[in-house]
Parts: C-alpha cells; structure tokens; sequence
C-alpha cells in the first residue's frame, strides 16, 4: 500500500467539495478514462472581483488523484483567477502534506484542471483541445505544453521524473524521443536562464547499444556482418528479413509491424493494429531492436511511427 | 472490526497446524540433512516426509520428482532456464500473454539478452487460451512450452494436460506454473504428459519462501542453483527443513480440504459474486465464469478506479487486490486484464476476490454489506457517471 500521509488519506476519506456545480462559471477537464485518471474541476466565479466563490470536482482516479482535486478546490476557493492561475502542482502536493514520488501526476492533472476552468470561464480555447495530432504522447493524452510546465515547475530533469509527474512514456513507450526532445530542450532553455546547474540538464543520450550485444549469439543468426560495409540497400533487406521472422509473433498478439525507413542507424517502423496500445508493444520495439542489431552488427535505434503518417 | 481477509492469491495465513509441526526444527531438531549423525538424519527423515506428502497432493508417481526450491518464481525460472539448456538446438519458448511475470520477466529478458524467440499465445475476452494460436505456435523449434495451470488474477483454468500433449507432439516440454491452482484442484501428475509443474508454499497456507519444481522421472534437468548435491543435484543448498516440513503438512491438510475447496469454498465465491453483481450495477466478472479456480472472483465495477476502491475496502476490514495501475506504482493496469481487452471504462476498476478456506459466511455477508455504499460513494465523485449509463455497458452481456 502507498505511503499517504494524513492529510491524503483525510481528503480521500471526508473530501470536500466533491460533486457537481450547478451553475458553474468555468469547467476543466482533463484526462481521461482510459488513461486510468480523469479530473473535471468546475468554478464559480464572481465576474466582479474575478474572485472563485466556489468550486466542485469530479475525480475518476485513485486515493491521490481525488485528494489533489478536494486540495485544489480548497486552496483556489476565495482566490482571484491572477492568484489562483500562480498556484502550482507542487502547491497542491505541499498542501497534502507530499505525495508519493510516483503520485505527482495527480497534482499536476488538478494544475492542468485549473488552468482550463479559468481558460474556460474567460472563453479562450483551452489548448489542450487539441486535434489527435498535437499530443505528444498519445496513450495518457498529453501534449508538448503540459511538459514543458512539469518540468519547469518541478525542475524535472529525467525521464522517470517526467512520466512520474506527467504519465508519458508510461504505457507504450512510443513517446519517447519526442518527450525526450522537449525534456532536453526545456531543459536548456532553464539553463540559459539561469534557472537549473547545466550539469543536470538532461541530455538526450548516445544511441543506446542494444542489450546483449555481446552476449551469446542467436545460434539461428548469421554471423553479424560489418555494418559500415554494407549499403543501405543491404541494410533494408536484412531489416525485412527480421520483421518477416517477428511477423507471426506479432500476427498471434493481433497487430503487425512494417518498416517505414532507414535513416543511418534510425530504423522507423509503423506499429499496426492491436500492437499501437498493446501492453508489449515497448517489449516489441525492445525485441525488434536488439534482433535488428545483432543481425546488423551495429546499434540500432526502433523508433515507432504512428499508423498513416 | 473483524477483518475479512480476500487475497489469498497474495499469499495465505500458514495453516497452525503447519506452523507446528515446523517449530521443532528451528530448535530441537536443528540439523543439516546431510550430516552423518543423528542430528542429521532425524532432518533427513523429515525432509523425504515432506516430499512425499506433497508428492501425493500433486499424484506424482516417484517422491524424488519432487524438488524443493525457495518459491514459486525460482521454479518458474529454473524449469525454462533448464529446457534452454538440455533441449538441443530448439530454442524457442511457447507462452502466454497471461502469465505471472515470474515466467514474463524472464522470457522478455531472455528475448534481450539471448535472443530467444518467445511466442505470446493471446487469451479471448473470457481469458481463455487460443488454442489454436498454441498449436501453430509449437515446432520443432519449441524447448518448451509453458502455461500457467490457473491465472492468478482471475482464476481462468487452462487446459494444461491437453496442451502438455500438444507439446509432446511437437517433440517438446511441457511446464506449469500451477502456483495457483495446486490445492485448489485435484490432480494426478502422473497421469497427464506434464513435465515439469512449479508450486509456492504460500499460497497453500505454507510459509513463504518454500516452493518446490515437480520433474518427471526422465525430464533432464540442469540447476538453476549450483553448489552441494543437494536434491540430487537439481538445486544446490542446505535443505530449508522447517520450511520442507510444514510445506509436507499444508499439501496434506490441501488434500484432505479439497472437497471443501470445490463445495463450501466455491459457494462462497459464488455467493459473492452473484452478490455483487445483483446490488451493483455496470459491473461484471472478469475470467471464464465455467472453467475457474474455485476461490478466485474478479469482478469488475465500471468507471472508478481500484487504489480508491481497495481504500475505502481496507477502512472497512476487508483485504482484496486489484490489477488497477495505481496500486501496482506502474501507469498501465494489469497486462492480464488486457489482453482479455476488458474495456477501459472497467479495466481500472476490477477488483479480485480470492477465497481459501479458512474464510467464512459471515466475510461474505460483510462484503455484500459494505461494497455498494463504497461503490455508489465513488461514482458519485466520478465524472463519467451520470446515472444514465447506468446498465450501458456494451460488455456486460458477454458474461451474464
Ligand atoms: C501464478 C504465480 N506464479 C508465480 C508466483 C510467484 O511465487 P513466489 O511468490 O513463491 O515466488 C505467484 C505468486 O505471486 C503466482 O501467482
Ligand atoms: S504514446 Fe506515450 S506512452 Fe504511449
């Protein structure tokens, strides 16, 4: 069981302001069923004073994530939008007194929730409304925006940070490059403000050499031929001859695989049918990978193209 | 408050008799069974009782098919590991996408670092195995084939002997990890082509750490543990004596209960469940209701999530578990739950109830008594209930 301090386990079990807001003035909603949380925060605002006279939540999600929207709700309750617009995730996770590490994206899913009430009640779009094609990381629904916000109100500077604060990369994995590019590149620009020791800004790794490279053969493999020898051509036809040995697998779990192109030691690959949201679909690219490069006798880097790009 | 205790696929409460008759090797009778004096041979007399016992439970024809491990994953890995090892040139694995992750963290490890090619068998949305998705999956370049005998989240029997036989044909092993299905189903090794079968003490009212590999006579093995001669070779190490000895006297008392297991234990689940599914709406049982471990419920409960569930379950005194993500610290629910494609509006929300005999009517009352309050509480905060979908749900019927 978690570790929840008091002040968790008293807004989980008595949580205030549960429920729905009749007349609400703004609503924001975020997250989603199938991502396992979902918070809809609804308040009411006095047009005046710009003052949150109340505000409800409706929480699909853990012992955490309904402590965070009761927090959230209480702490914006008599605040101005201004003010309550300066609140952060970790404002939420001080006021409960800290969440388990792996629980900070609840706080940030109440953050997110507040930001499209308010965006919301000013009738602005809400940039998460985005189309399909915007969100970086598909399975938790989460866009470039959202990182770069949890990472810079968290000084977050690993990936296991990111997917502990945001959930992407947590499910199939394919995110990761991208999520990586903004980790870094946000990352740099806190650098260049003066804001995170350059020595801890995350980096975007070397290509990973495929795990076991070295270790005993694959007695099915061919000797691994000098890759720098071999055209691009060559490449694609041994890359071919893997995924046509990997296909059945793929076939019995429902979904495929077809190789999209080849890009120096970068082989894209498109992920189709039950493989995009298949739970093995990480330990596929994982397997596609470390198969690729013992037959290419080089490092390869899988990267998973989404479906019809 | 009494606490109702629903996770025996957790683990169990060593049986006392159990805890009993082990004592005494921890103080009298502390010897090493390989000694030559008498402190040494009491041990070891009480070593080989043990392993008949248990051979019995599992209907093994010699006692030495026995071989005592420290747990359920050790035998996972060492019956794979071994087949890698003493199967020639085949080289391949035959799984299912459904396993503990005792045999998938090792098999997706062994596709890593060795390259084995490992075939996923799926399961359809009741959980059971495509058969014959195995079948064509089985070649002469099979080592093993390995199918858990019972799934430990939602109790889904496989037909294990029928696949054991499956595997012979195509000239390879066949292994189970019964760890949830020994004591809870009669069986009688010796008459099925099953090679290789791991148990786990703690799941039988045996302390943990203490589970033992089943080997039929003839099956080549190679130790996963190397050192002394210990077990005749097939796993290194001084015997765990207490251990041994009250694992001996769980497997008895199992044998001598498992009429109650598939009568009073298994109309207690079903009373549950059907329980459950009469007071609460949108929710259904997960597994295949006709072929199930006699102890095991998963019912799932649509649009809320398990960690708040089990929460609200745990103030009230009762112990379950759930495949949700939340409670397992992964952002996924369980690969189990998946792979029966259980609809998202229900995969967070599943909880599993498992039974053992030492559980009550009265646990069952107290159940039926609470979960719909805790239930209603919860989907009043969720806001995908509205009340209107209520008795939507598009799956449901599959398991009416
Ligand atoms: C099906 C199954 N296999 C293996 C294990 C692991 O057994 P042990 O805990 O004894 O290592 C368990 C229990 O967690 C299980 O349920
Ligand atoms: S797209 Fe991010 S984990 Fe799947």
């Amino acid at each position: 069981m978690w570790e929840y301090s008091d002040k968790v386990q008293e807004y989980f079990f008595n949580p205030k302001n549960a429920g729905t807001l009749e007349d609400a003035s703004g609503v924001g909603e975020v997250g989603a069923i199938a991502c396992g949380d979902a918070l809809k925060l609804m308040i009411k605002v006095d047009p005046e004073s710009e003052r949150i006279t109340d505000a409800r939540f409706q929480t699909f999600g853990c012992g955490s994530a309904i402590a965070s929207s009761s927090a959230l709700t209480e702490i914006i309750i008599g605040k101005t939008l201004d003010e309550a617009l300066k609140i952060t995730n970790q404002d939420i996770a001080d006021f409960l007194g800290g969440l388990p590490p792996e629980k900070m994206h609840c706080s940030v899913m109440g953050y997110e929730a507040l930001r499209a009430a308010v965006a919301n009640y000013r009738g602005e779009v809400w940039e998460d409304d985005h189309e399909e094609g915007a969100l970086l990381c598909k399975c938790f629904g989460i866009d470039e925006g959202m990182i770069e916000r949890a990472v810079r109100n968290n000084g977050l500077t690993s990936m296991e940070q990111v997917a502990h604060f945001t959930k992407a990369t947590g499910s199939c994995g394919t995110c990761v490059e991208g999520v990586e590019a903004v980790l870094e590149k946000t990352n740099a620009e806190m650098v260049a403000e003066g804001l995170l020791d350059p020595a801890q800004a995350f980096v975007m790794g070397a290509v990973p050499v495929a795990p076991g490279r070295q270790q005993r053969k694959s007695p099915v493999a061919p000797p691994a031929p000098a890759s720098s020898r071999m055209t691009t051509v060559q490449k694609i036809r041994v890359i071919e001859e893997v995924l046509e040995e990997l296909r059945p697998a793929l076939r019995n779990d429902g979904g495929d695989c077809e190789l999209v192109d080849v890009e120096d030691n970068r082989v894209m690959v498109r992920m189709t049918g039950a493989c995009v949201n298949c739970q093995l679909a990480a330990v596929t690219v994982q397997g596609i990978q470390g198969r690729l490069a013992e037959r290419l006798g080089m490092p390869v880097r899988v990267i998973p193209v989404p479906a019809g790009k | 408050m009494k606490a109702v205790y629903l996770d025996n696929n957790a683990t169990t409460r060593v049986d006392p008799a159990a805890v009993a008759a082990m004592l005494p090797f921890f103080t009298e009778q502390f010897g090493n069974a390989s000694s030559m004096h008498a402190f040494g041979s009491e041990v070891g007399g009480a070593v080989l009782k043990g392993r008949r016992q248990l051979q019995a439970l599992l209907g093994a024809q010699f006692d030495h098919e026995i071989v005592f491990t420290g747990g359920g994953t050790e035998s996972d890995n060492t019956a794979i590991l071994s087949a890698l090892e003493t199967q020639g040139a085949r080289n391949e694995i035959v799984t299912s996408a459904v396993e503990h992750p005792a045999v998938l963290a090792l098999c997706a490890w062994l596709e890593k670092s060795r390259g084995i090619k490992v075939h996923y068998i799926g399961v359809d949305a009741r959980g059971r195995l495509d058969v014959e998705a195995y079948r064509k999956a089985l070649s002469p370049r099979t080592a093993i084939a390995s199918i858990m005998w019972a799934n430990n989240e939602t109790g889904t029997i496989f037909p294990v002997e029928m696949l054991a036989e499956l595997a012979h044909e195509a000239g390879a092993l066949f292994h189970t990890d019964a760890v949830q299905a020994v004591g809870k189903i009669p069986m009688n090794l010796k008459e099925t082509a099953i090679d290789m079968l791991s148990l786990s003490g703690h799941k039988l009212h045996a302390p943990k750490g203490i589970g033992a590999l089943y080997v039929r006579r003839g099956v080549r093995l190679r130790p996963l543990i190397r050192g002394g001669h210990q077990e005749r070779g097939r796993r290194a190490g001084t015997e765990n004596a207490p251990g041994i000895v009250a694992l001996g006297v769980a497997a008895e008392l199992a044998q001598q209960h498992i009429n109650d297991e598939n009568t009073r234990v298994r109309a207690m689940r079903d009373r549950l469940e059907q329980g459950l599914l009469q007071r609460i709406g949108n929710s259904f049982v997960a597994g295949d209701v006709e072929n199930r471990l006699p102890n095991t419920a998963n019912v799932a409960f649509e649009y809320i999530e398990g960690e708040a569930i089990l929460l609200l379950m745990n103030k009230a005194g009762i112990a379950a578990s759930s495949g949700s993500a939340c409670t397992s610290g992964s952002l996924e629910p369980s690969h189990v739950l998946r792979a029966m494609k259980v609809p998202y509006t229900a995969a967070h929300g599943a909880i599993r109830f498992s039974f053992s005999r030492e559980n009550t009517d009265e646990d069952v009352d107290h159940v039926l008594e609470v979960m719909p309050g805790i239930i209603a509480r919860l989907r009043e905060m969720s806001p995908f209930w509205d009340g209107k979908n209520a008795g939507q749900s598009g799956f449901a019927p599959t398991y009416a």
